[in-house]
């Protein structure tokens, strides 16, 4: 279990250095790793986060398979698949933000920030609609929940169990809506990477908060890559 | 022992204490050790919040009937007894206090990574405390700490949101300070340390953080599921509405089994610098000491279902899930022996830090083997839901990890507050401690056995006298624990003034001023020498030529 | 034991007395190990305590004595996993011919059904000597029926059957309790079993019997009008329930199902989740209109058309087993 390399450069003498570097580190390197590898083990905890869902998801909906399959066709896999495009388009846009601090193209890193909180903004909207739509079909879990008569994709003379289906549409809820608070804080953290980069802070030697912040981003819409197949997809029939 | 005259420090040096006063100095504080501080003052709040629940149950026990307090009552007294000392005590203790104070040391940094994010979880920390004890004065909540679905879903009227609610918060201050040690671990070390040269107590650390990190996010959604499902009647989990009640338990235990590991990991760690120190020896076989302590965080993800075996699961899950329990023992055992091998032919001093040390060793050993009756499946069926688990977790919980924290308050005080506490009183709290803890939980072994269940505020007549025993302990024990805290507190003002190195004790920390300055290391340590190096200090090696910039 | 300081409870089961060997054997394996460690503790701290001039031996290690003390801990867990299994396998499988009595718990009562028809609250009479099978159900929150004397705990779920036995051997009155804490009264859900000599419990048989349980069953199934679509004969709407308890079922999706009691209970309250291969799905739910007695009098008199009833039609065709919806009624 030795090991003879130490984690930190032996001597620093940088003695001109980026006014970002915290006290307690040694060198700029020294604080970027610990901040990528920082995102990085938080990114973990999300996932543990999101597995419990996806683990609750995933056993109901082999014990429900019809009731969840007449649920998940009640929503709009075309608003859902449009959204799936608009968070990867969102993905190239932050790495092009990236490539543009690196390139010390300020047009480029800006102008692929605005596109991405753009991006972040339709995703959230088009969300919005299908929040909406579910509202006025009364798939909203609750007082006024009400899926009568739904046939089972594959059994057409059979009928969904309401109260299965309603497990669905409450892990469905909370499954995007956590997802979507994400995004919103999402949108909160390029904000501020969007001030941070007008006010020229980043620099092809510093642009950690944006490296962070893209890794966070990336992940938010790894999470929607996994949730639309498994919310939207399975047992659809065309 | 002087007790009269305050003692005066003759030279008034700067440290992390009086570098700044003032509140505002204290609160937006980014010092590690100053937030060690303050998790100090805020876990010791909610311990004796804890602890006086545990005294009126204690009281209740003394008779058969339910005659003390009402049985809604009693059952909110054991419910926040239980999420109070496990998740605003047990759960920060050694890692909020000890570690933040001292791992950046051990490893020669000036700070974690994160400083700024270590405040933040102290904030956490602090926001939820409120949140629980608004929820404890205003009513209360009587579903155990367990939170089992149905009953605290649909059926208890007490205040279960807000519970779940305050400690979804503690988690992510939990899950933030795990983050920060992972990462100053693997990238603030001093040039030198290498990983097979770190404290046994660093290494405590970086599984029970890698247990944080991973499992506490999964309680946090199972908490928001539970507390989703009361506010807006969903049926995830109650099957009247096609939900699966189980399905709760797996998810809540995934969480609640690893966290017992993040409780007692660090009290190992800090038992190990113990026993080096005072036995003037390299602990021995620190390979696999290390690498336990890894495999007891590995193997704990892999056990939760014996929380279950007469919940509903299937013969063969219970098989498996038993199996496995019994991996996660040899780890644990190899520690022990591991300890008690390091004492031979050691030099052994008894100061009260290796008293707690010893009183671990026993009481974690006792305990441990009674993990492995609950382990058997034939036997778990008895005692499962009776005295026999709550006798086992205290020993661990109390007997151990309790223990072990009093034994690192004790060893690592004069470093933190630069003074030196009462010898004498010390080694008398640890007995009264041991004593007590004994009195109030081995007879509890033989209630549960007997059948007696848990979560009882009446009992038939013939386990009164094991339950008089019990409650007689428990006085004893509290009174163990007051002394300390008495006693701290007074050496803040008179205690001796310390050296910066009373122990002689091996570490990087020691090399530091007591207390500490503020960026700890006039100059950034290099390390060229192994962990436990007693015999170049016994010897007359002086460590301080060695640490250069 | 003792009276007033007892150290375990009465054995008045076949398990008790296998439960309380393995536990004996652990209490020794511990002693001995608590006794090693504490002897080396305390020999060690004293024959090496601090002396002047006498500095401590620094030992790296040893690899031989590490894998010792791992590989002997794993041998001696591995038998106490395997006698903990083999206890635990026993007291999970009911024997062929147990009589049955179905429990209902509710907050904070045990309601009992035998077989034979008497009704119990709170407490259970039961012959020495007969293996007997406890098929319960809880109406509101998990509850857990724990009987010391027996070495015997189950959980009982809403939503679902759990089931567990015991054969008692000793006559006497013996604690029963809620192990799964319930609420308010959790503590106060107690009860007692009454093991009674046969004669005795004969006895107490015959007073006061309302009939049997699967009688009452009969009565709701034609109340209720099953008998409007589950025929005798293959005309109905629903399947024959002639012989159909215990056997296999094929369902619509092609899935085959053992009609145990969690499956009768189940077809009763959400007929929807499992169809009967060759059926339409139209049988309505009783949800909400049959209590869990009257579930347990239907399940009972379904495994009278199964067993001991005289000859009726049999319908069942026999086809190779799978459990219902995953949870094993054992």
């Amino acid at each position: 279990m030795s090991h003879s390399q130490a984690a930190v450069p032996t001597s620093s003498h940088d003695d001109i250095h980026s006014p970002a570097l915290l006290h307690h580190f040694a060198t700029e390197e020294q604080q970027r790793n610990a901040s990528n590898f920082g995102m990085w083990i938080f990114i973990a905890t999300e996932v543990m986060f999101f597995g419990g869902l996806f683990c609750s998801y995933l056993i109901y909906r082999r014990w429900y398979f019809g009731d969840f399959g007449a649920a998940s066709k009640s929503i709009d896999a075309t608003l859902g698949a449009t959204n799936t495009a608009v968070l990867i388009c969102s993905s190239l846009t932050v790495v092009l933000a990236i490539w543009g601090a690196q390139i010390a193209s300020r047009k480029l890193m800006i102008g692929s920030l605005i596109l991405t909180m753009l991006f972040g903004l339709a995703f959230l909207g088009i969300k919005g609609k299908e929040y909406k739509d579910k509202f006025e079909e009364h798939h909203v879990p609750g007082a006024s929940f009400s899926f009568e008569n739904v046939s089972i994709p594959g059994h057409p003379d059979q009928y969904a169990n309401p109260r299965h289906a309603q497990i669905f549409f409450a892990l469905y809820f909370i499954m995007t809506g956590l997802h979507a608070l994400h995004m919103i804080v999402g949108l909160g953290i390029f904000t501020w990477l969007l001030v941070m980069a007008w006010k020229g802070r980043f620099t092809p030697e510093y642009h950690t908060p944006l490296e962070v912040g893209g890794l966070y981003w990336h992940f938010v819409d790894i999470v929607w890559i996994y949730l639309f197949p498994l919310l939207y997809l399975i047992d659809r029939h065309p | 022992m002087s007790m009269a005259t305050p003692i005066v420090t003759p030279v008034e040096r700067e440290d992390y204490l009086n570098k700044e006063y003032g509140v505002a100095s204290w609160l937006l504080t980014t010092d590690h050790k100053r937030i060690a501080l303050l998790y100090l003052i805020s876990i010791t709040f909610f311990f004796f919040i804890g602890g006086f629940f545990a005294l009126l149950i204690r009281l209740e026990l003394l008779t058969p009937a339910g005659d003390l307090v009402q049985a809604d009552t009693y059952n909110k007294l054991f419910t926040m007894h239980g999420q109070v000392m496990v998740f605003f005590f047990l759960i920060p203790s050694i890692p909020a206090v000890l570690g933040n104070f001292l791992m950046p040391m051990m490893i020669g940094a000036k700070d974690l990574a994160f400083p700024r994010i270590n405040l933040l979880s102290w904030y956490l920390y602090i926001i939820a405390g409120i949140m629980m004890l608004h929820c404890i004065l205003t009513g209360g909540v009587d579903t155990g700490w367990t939170f089992y679905t149905p009953f605290s879903t649909a059926f208890s009227n007490t205040k279960v949101i807000e519970a779940g609610l305050a400690i979804f918060v503690s988690g992510f201050s939990s899950i933030l300070t795990g983050l920060n040690f992972v990462v100053t671990i693997h990238r603030m070390r001093a040039p030198g340390m290498t990983w097979s040269r770190l404290p046994l107590f660093v290494w405590a650390h970086y599984a029970t953080s890698i247990i944080q990190i991973l499992g506490t996010p999964v309680i946090a959604i199972t908490l928001v599921l539970v507390v989703a499902e009361r506010a807006l009647h969903l049926g995830i989990f109650d099957p009247k509405l096609g939900g699966d009640p189980l399905l709760f338990q797996h998810l809540f235990w995934f969480y609640s089994h690893p966290a017992v590991y993040i409780m007692i990991l660090p009290s190992m760690g800090v038992v190990t610098e113990i026993i080096a120190c005072f036995s003037r020896k390299r602990i021995f076989g620190y390979n696999f000491v290390a690498l336990s302590s890894i495999s007891i965080a590995v193997f704990g993800f892999l056990v939760w279902a014996h929380h279950m075996f007469v919940a509903g699961i299937s013969v063969y899950a219970a098989l498996v899930f038993s199996l496995l329990s019994y991996s996660v023992a040899v780890p644990s055992a190899v520690k022990v022996f591991n300890w008690t091998a390091t004492l031979y032919k050691g030099s052994i001093h008894y100061d009260a830090p290796m008293l707690y040390a010893f009183g671990f060793l026993g009481l974690f050993t006792m305990g441990g083997l009674t993990g492995l009756f609950l382990a058997a499946l034939g036997i778990n069926v008895h005692v499962t839901d009776t005295y026999f688990v709550v006798a086992h977790f205290h020993y661990i919980m109390v007997g151990g990890a309790l223990m072990g924290y009093l034994g690192g308050l004790h060893f690592w005080w004069p470093k933190i507050s630069g003074r030196l506490y009462p010898e004498g009183w010390a080694r008398l709290a640890a007995l009264i401690v041991f004593v007590g803890f004994n009195l109030t939980f081995f007879p509890q072994f033989i209630l549960g056995y007997v059948g007696m269940p848990r979560r009882y505020y009446q009992y038939p007549g013939e386990f009164q006298v094991l339950n008089v025993l019990s409650t007689a302990g428990a006085t004893v024990l509290g009174i163990g624990y007051l002394l300390p805290m008495i006693y701290f507190l007074w050496s803040m003002r008179y205690g001796k003034p310390a050296p910066d190195n009373p122990w002689n004790a091996a570490g990087l920390e020691w090399q530091t001023q007591s207390p500490p300055t503020t960026f700890n290391f006039e100059k950034q340590p290099v390390v060229t020498w192994e962990a436990y190096n007693y015999d170049e200090i016994d010897t007359g090696h002086k460590q301080e030529a060695k640490v250069v910039a | 034991m003792f009276d007033n300081f007892p150290l375990w409870p009465a054995r008045a089961s076949t398990a008790a007395g296998n439960v309380d060997a393995l536990y004996i054997f652990l209490i020794i394996v511990s002693g001995m190990m608590t006794l090693l460690v504490f002897t080396a503790i305390v020999i060690f701290a004293a024959r090496y305590r601090h002396r002047r001039g006498v500095l401590a031996e620094q030992i790296e290690g040893s690899i031989p004595l590490e894998i010792t003390w791992s590989i002997i801990p794993l041998g001696v867990f591995m038998v106490i996993f395997v006698w903990g299994a083999v206890v635990y396998f026993h007291s999970r499988t009911p024997p062929r011919d147990s009589t049955d009595v179905y429990v209902v718990a509710k907050q904070w009562m045990w309601k009992l059904q035998h077989a034979e028809g008497q009704r119990e609250i709170n407490s259970l009479h039961i012959p020495v000597g007969r293996d007997v099978r406890l098929i319960m159900t809880s109406q509101d929150v998990i509850h857990s029926f724990y009987v010391p004397a027996f070495r015997m705990k189950q959980d009982v779920l809403p939503g679902r059957y759990t089931t567990a036995w015991f054969h008692a051997t000793k006559a006497g009155t013996y604690h029963l309790f809620c192990a799964e804490y319930c609420g308010t009264q959790h503590s106060g859900m107690i009860g007692s079993i009454v093991v009674m000599e046969p004669a005795q419990y004969e006895a107490w048989m015959s007073g006061g019997n309302t009939g049997p349980l699967s009688a009452s069953g009969e009565r709701i199934f034609a109340e209720l009008g099953c008998a409007t679509c589950h025929r005798s004969d293959t005309q109905g709407r629903g399947p024959s329930l002639q012989g159909v308890f215990g056997k296999p079922v094929q369902l619509q999706d092609g899935r085959i199902v053992t009609a145990d009691e969690n499956y009768i209970r189940e077809s009763i309250l959400d007929p929807g989740a499992k169809i009967v291969n060759g059926f339409k799905p139209v049988m309505p739910t009783f949800q909400g209109l049959v209590s869990e007695e009257q579930v347990n009098a239907l399940v009972a008199y379904m495994k009278s058309l199964s067993g001991a009833s005289a000859a009726k039609t049999n319908t069942a065709t026999a086809q190779p087993t799978a459990p219902a919806k995953g949870n094993q009624v054992q």
